[in-house]
């Protein structure tokens, strides 16, 4: 895959993925003290200008990946997957490393190249690192050997599908140096460092924030780990989130400014932006003019889009068509990572799925409006939009201003300026007020003495490593270019890979071994049973529509709930159809059935012939097809696509087919078939509730057995709904549904008139 | 204290900038704000500063703590936890994982102490 870092040791050599098989969690479990990752520093994807796929040429994709699950329509345009040009994000945290990582492989397969897993509840005020594999909640405890295994995982699932993975976490909380030494000796690759963020939603000392996060950011430069800003959070957490523009810039600038005054370069730089509104609002004008507006000023730094929380309710629906709104803006102004929020995070901790629907609303969307903005253009001298612009710009700088003459950044934090729900210069007086001496750790600063020193490198601050020279080491930029701060500890681990401790579980019962053996008997026997977060949840959802008020339809799923066996039943989306006719619900409960694939009856899939072996056959014989659109039904393009030569059809292979038309009834049909002398008979039907094609079915094969030549006849039924099972269940020899290719229906009967030796 | 938007008077200093002026003046000011937060963090360290230093030391991260936490009961933080274990290091003649193991356990605080005299 990609190039080795050679500041790391020497990988340990697993296995490639098998597609065809799952995730050894418990084998990556198995000597991570041994593992090394391969890299530091993010991957960007690479762009391929003009780049054609089928029939098409797109402008704004990158490199293919090797394997990978295309969008749905994809079959219609030989199975291509673009890739938009933009990195994809998913958040992925069940709580349990041994869970994510086989999610991660999913998301990858539908286009995720950058994984970001969100922290267990509570990590944020550990004053240190978190050791071993416990479970979190509502996220993971963020430790080296959850770090070491994902990103373990995450080497095999990126050779698999054939692009790098960036992995991403959270440099934030009041270990934050410490996480990002941990991160840059373990090969992270992106993580969220604001210190704004401690402050005000965490509320975490204003001065220990600050002091902590310029090490933080030091280190991470070093390691070339992208940083991601906190200010969505504002907009997630305001009241009205229009009126929260100009301190989102002033947010973004503070972070970025500070970030560069203490060693970050630019380009290392992203910003966490989100469209502030969501409709009914009419939002996308609302939300255009403030992401050009930040553009315009930030245009230094990458922009990681991110989609619109602040209003996400339980509707997957309308939290897919917001995302869709807000991925246009990014594709009318820029973004550099495109960032996806699961359409069930408004009900729930994201399920597996759900981060695969994200994933594929991102892809579609950006491969759908590819090149739109080279036909679309912003009119940036639209009088609304132009004067918008301009004022978001400037009620920043006022909000900079007054701070300044008000004390400062810490003044205006105290002052309560951030998320107030008034537009700046408006205030409500409604903002987050915090207190230089008030916080968590609060206190815990200290002045670095005369003699401060740490022998390491990569430190921001004061550093007296002239005092070295005491410890007998070379003091580095004196008389040694070449000296290094941690030559007297024979090199930090920044710069010496081997230096890197393990530390393993601390806990002997909460940990991912201990919790992988409840779930033993279902990976060693192959049980199935369904899930949504963790192996062996049992977690189903059940979509109903009940013909009752809303109040009503909520205690009756309930009730049916318990009446499908769901232990546990919980309604997670509901929505009113009309106030007496009816309520959609959404309902979920656990399923404590697993089931056993070996007692599965699983019809084969058809084999297909070569194309060789079907002419042979069909030319010797010289096989006549009769073929119909039966009962009252004037469609005829599926059938045409099984015959035409143009589609791939039967004529391909020298059948002699003869079309009798649409709304053909049974009797012609039976009658032309003895008329041609033909072996094969196919119809094609609509699925009806009244059960017509059933009857179309059973009369062509009674009708062929009154006549005497069911034996000599091959009846093939097929349209959009008719499966194998239903057409053999009403006398014919075979059906085919949806999908259908003219080469299976071919190989159908070659390989059964063989079979019958007609 | 609650205020009305004041915006059409407050701009009035700003609306004869150009645009790109008022970029320039946007990064000034946001430059004018964070200058005192860098020279705050270029002069102070923390717990976690100094375990992050231990840890890029080689130093496994329960160690980290432990010396840290005796380093701020002992007032000897702002000379460095890394300071501290170079010290012990000297001492013992051993690496830096040994020495801190060392002093996790609460061997060798004297010579620590003796080193800086009443730094208490």
């Amino acid at each position: 895959m990609s190039g080795r870092d050679s500041r790391f040791g020497k990988p340990l050599a697993d296995t490639p993925l098998d597609p065809c098989e799952k995730l050894d969690v418990e084998a990556l479990l198995e000597g991570l003290e041994h593992y090394r990752p391969r890299r530091r520093s993010w991957t960007w994807r690479r762009q391929v200008p003009d780049q054609r796929h089928y029939e098409f040429t797109y402008h704004e994709t990158a490199e293919p990946l090797e394997r990978s699950v295309p969008l749905p329509a994809a079959h219609y345009f030989e199975d291509i997957d673009p890739q938009p040009d933009c990195v994809i994000t998913t958040e992925i945290a069940s709580g349990r490393p041994e869970d994510d990582i086989r999610r991660m492989r999913m998301a990858a397969w539908h286009g995720a190249d950058h994984i970001m897993v969100i922290r267990t509840a509570g990590q944020s005020h550990m004053d240190g690192l978190l050791e071993g594999t416990p479970e979190g909640v509502g996220g993971i405890a963020i430790t080296r050997k959850q770090v070491r295994l994902t990103r373990r995982a995450l080497d095999l699932i990126e050779d698999e599908v054939g692009r790098p993975i960036n992995f991403h976490s959270y440099v934030s909380g009041v270990a934050g140096p410490e996480m990002a030494v941990m991160f840059a000796e373990e090969g992270v690759n992106g993580a969220h460092q604001d210190p704004q963020y401690n402050v005000l939603y965490r509320n975490i000392n204003m001065y220990r924030s600050f002091v902590d996060a310029a090490v933080a950011k030091h280190v991470m430069a070093a390691a070339g780990i992208l940083q991601i800003d906190g200010a969505h959070n504002a907009n997630a957490t305001a009241v009205k989130a229009w009126k929260v523009m100009p301190e989102l810039l002033v947010q973004h600038a503070i972070n970025c400014a500070y970030s560069e005054a203490v060693g970050m370069p630019a380009e290392g730089i992203a910003l966490s932006t989100v469209p502030p509104d969501a409709a009914p609002a009419p939002c996308m004008r609302m939300d255009l003019p403030y992401a050009i507006a930040l553009r315009d000023l930030f245009g230094r730094y990458k922009m990681r889009a991110q989609q619109n929380t602040r209003y996400m309710e339980s509707d997957s629906r309308e939290a897919t068509v917001a995302h869709v709104m807000n991925l246009l803006i990014s594709r009318l102004t820029s973004a550099d990572i495109q960032s996806t929020i699961t359409p069930d995070e408004g009900r729930n901790v994201p399920w597996h799925y759900n981060n695969v629907a994200a994933v594929d609303t991102a892809k579609q969307s950006l491969v759908g409006m590819d090149g739109v903005r080279e036909m679309v253009h912003i009119d940036r001298e639209a009088p609304e939009l132009k004067a918008r612009v301009r004022e978001i710009k400037e009620r920043a700088v006022l909000f900079l201003e007054a701070m300044l003459e008000d004390g400062g950044y810490f003044a205006g934090v105290e002052k309560a300026y951030f998320v107030d729900s008034g537009e700046y210069p408006e205030t409500h007086d409604d903002g987050i007020a915090r207190f230089s001496d008030g916080g968590v750790a609060e206190g815990t600063i200290v002045p670095r003495a005369d003699d401060y020193l740490a022998p390491v490198c990569h430190h921001f601050g004061d550093n007296h490593l002239e005092l070295l020279a005491g410890f007998g080491a070379d003091v580095p930029g004196g008389t040694t270019p070449d000296a290094r701060p941690c030559d007297l500890v024979g090199g930090c681990t920044l710069c010496d890979d081997a230096k890197v401790p393990f530390t393993d579980e601390l806990d002997p019962t909460d940990n991912a071994a201990a919790r992988l053996t409840q779930t033993a008997e279902l990976r060693e026997r192959g049980l199935i049973k369904p899930e949504v977060e963790w192996a062996g949840d049992g977690v189903v959802a059940v979509t109903m529509f009940l013909p009752a008020s809303e109040r009503v339809a909520e205690a009756a799923a309930l009730e049916l709930g318990r009446a499908m066996n769901l232990e546990d039943c919980e309604v997670i989306h509901k929505r009113v159809m009309h106030p007496a006719e009816g309520t959609l619900i959404e309902l979920k409960g656990r399923l404590e059935v697993a089931i056993d694939p070996a007692l599965l009856v699983i019809p084969e899939p058809p084999e297909v012939l070569t194309d060789e072996e079907i002419r042979e056959f069909v030319h010797e014989r010289n096989l006549r097809v009769i073929a119909a659109t039966v009962g009252n039904d004037e469609h005829s393009v599926g059938m045409r696509e099984i015959i035409d030569i143009k589609h791939g059809g039967l004529e391909k292979w020298s059948f002699s087919v003869t079309y009798l038309g649409t709304s053909v009834p049974i009797e012609k049909v039976i009658d032309a078939a003895i008329e041609h002398a033909a072996s094969v008979v196919l119809i094609s039907t609509i699925i009806t509730h009244a059960d017509v094609h059933r009857e179309m079915m059973a009369k062509l094969a009674d009708l062929a057995a009154e006549k005497g030549v069911r034996d000599r006849l091959l009846l093939i039924s097929g349209g959009t709904q008719v499966t194998d099972e239903i057409a053999r269940a009403s006398g014919m020899d075979a059906g085919f549904g949806r999908r259908t290719k003219g080469i299976d229906v071919a190989s159908f009967i070659v390989r059964t008139m063989r079979e019958r030796r007609l | 204290m609650a205020r009305p938007d004041t915006f059409s008077q407050a701009r009035e200093h700003l609306q004869s900038l150009s645009d790109d002026e008022l970029q320039l003046r946007f990064w000034e000011l946001s430059g004018a704000c964070v200058g005192p937060l860098v020279e705050l963090a270029r002069t102070h360290t923390s717990p976690s500063i100094e375990r992050s230093v231990l840890m890029r030391m080689g130093i496994d991260s329960i160690t980290c703590k432990a010396v840290v936490a005796e380093c701020e009961t002992r007032g000897l933080l702002g000379h460095g936890a890394g300071h501290v274990v170079l010290v012990a290091m000297r001492g013992w003649g051993v690496d830096a994982p040994v020495a801190a193991a060392r002093l996790a356990s609460g061997e060798g605080w004297d010579t620590v102490e003796t080193h800086w005299g009443d730094a208490r």
